[in-house]
């Protein structure tokens, strides 16, 4: 049931192949769903909270608490293969894996999500959503978005 | 004073520097020189936003009676805030803000990697996210640091006077107390003196590079520890805790 929920800020991945449904719990007290938040201050988050509990509670499971965990850090290395594909389908470059963070977005290649070209440039490090970075494509020539590695 | 009260303090300093200093950030928005930083300081203000509801959410949870972080950010008075005071002094041009943003990232960057040993896994969590985070406001920081520093007689002159001007703020940043004393002997929180000088080191480096003199140390602000503050504070809440002061227990 929960796999149907999208992300509010990218509609076309859910939060379980952004890799944020960590666990489901049946307590005495009912239904319990463990999230784990992407980016510190993402606004998303009240949405999705609010997002499982109507989708569960129309479905007659109930009641139903969402809790925030922290520990371990949510990072772009728990998405899926399937929902990279999908970002990239939707125009936004995926991110690469973690590890480039270490080196502070310098030399990243960065492939275009429409012409598949390697030759872009970084316009902003900050974008619409924290989570995102504006690139643009010196082949043909579209701006697109990045989902920074974190 | 018991762990559990040092924890608590501990907390509310790290909260409120996130929640004062993303204030000051958010006021650039709509106001910022162009649309790209308009951008990145509201990026800024968000994570720490992120950051504050995260630790001050914690804070509330050792304090044990049921507080949540609205409750602490709305709720409490001047006195009982515990942000540095670089945090809370108005964000002056835009090289005062930069200037600001590049000190207290470099002490996060250092802070919070430390952090990521605590033997408070909460904390570890939470910094992990954070380092990550602040990574980005120091390599933007640093970015405009040279391009102010090293550009034209103006940009320097404002850059210069930035930097003289918070120097006297930022020794504040590496103050310990008793809170302190009682969580390092738990491996809770972070030794202080290791992380002054790779701060020290970083920022003498940025400076000399963006063509701009390091000051002396002299004189240091303080009191943020004790919850005696600059007279900015005090106008920073009256705005910000306005709704839940006329209106308490209001929501949306």
């Amino acid at each position: 049931m929960l796999s149907v929920i999208n992300d509010p800020e990218i509609p076309v991945v859910t939060i379980f192949e952004m890799g944020m449904l960590r666990d489901v719990k049946i307590t005495d007290k009912g239904y319990e769903v463990i999230i784990t938040p992407t980016y510190s201050g993402c606004p998303a988050m009240g949405i999705i909270e609010q997002d499982i509990k109507m989708t569960l509670e129309a479905q007659g499971v109930r009641p139903v608490t969402v809790k925030l965990v922290h520990d371990p850090a949510w990072t772009t290395d728990w998405m899926s293969n399937t929902a990279k594909a999908k970002l990239k389908e939707y125009g936004i470059a995926p991110p690469l894996h973690s590890s480039c963070n270490s080196e502070v977005f310098t030399n990243n290649i960065i492939e275009c999500p429409h012409c598949h070209s390697d030759d872009t440039v970084l316009m902003s490090r900050f974008g619409a959503t924290a989570c995102k970075a504006l690139y643009q494509c010196n082949n043909c020539k579209e701006p697109f978005e990045y989902f920074k590695c974190h | 004073m018991t762990q559990e009260q040092a924890l608590y303090k501990y907390c509310l300093r790290m909260g409120d520097d996130a929640l004062i200093h993303s204030y000051r950030l958010s006021e650039w928005c709509s106001n910022a020189p162009i649309l790209e930083e308009d951008l990145a300081l509201t990026n800024f203000a968000l994570d720490m936003i992120g950051r504050a509801q995260a630790i001050l959410d914690y804070a509330g949870k050792i304090d044990g009676k049921g507080k949540t972080s609205d409750d602490l950010a709305y709720r409490r008075k001047e006195r009982d805030f515990y942000n540095h005071l670089i945090m809370e002094l108005p964000n002056g041009d835009f090289a005062y803000t930069m200037a600001r943003i590049l000190f207290v990232s470099i002490f996060e960057y250092y802070f919070f990697s430390e952090l990521c040993h605590s033997a408070d896994t909460t904390l570890t969590a939470i910094a992990a996210k954070t380092v990550k985070e602040v990574k980005y406001h120091m390599a933007h920081a640093t970015d405009w640091a040279l391009r102010l520093g090293d550009g034209t007689d103006e940009s320097n002159t404002r850059m210069q006077q930035a930097v003289d001007e918070l120097w006297a703020y930022t020794g504040e940043l590496f103050e310990t107390d008793d809170a302190t004393a009682i969580l390092e002997d738990r491996n809770i929180a972070v030794d202080m003196g290791m992380i002054r000088a790779k701060w020290k080191t970083d920022v003498t480096r940025i400076l000399t590079e963006a063509k701009l003199k390091v000051p002396g140390d002299g004189y240091n602000q303080t009191g943020s520890g004790n919850g005696v503050h600059t007279e900015y504070l005090g106008h920073i809440l009256s705005e910000m805790q306005y709704l839940q002061r006329a209106y308490p227990e209001a929501i949306w």
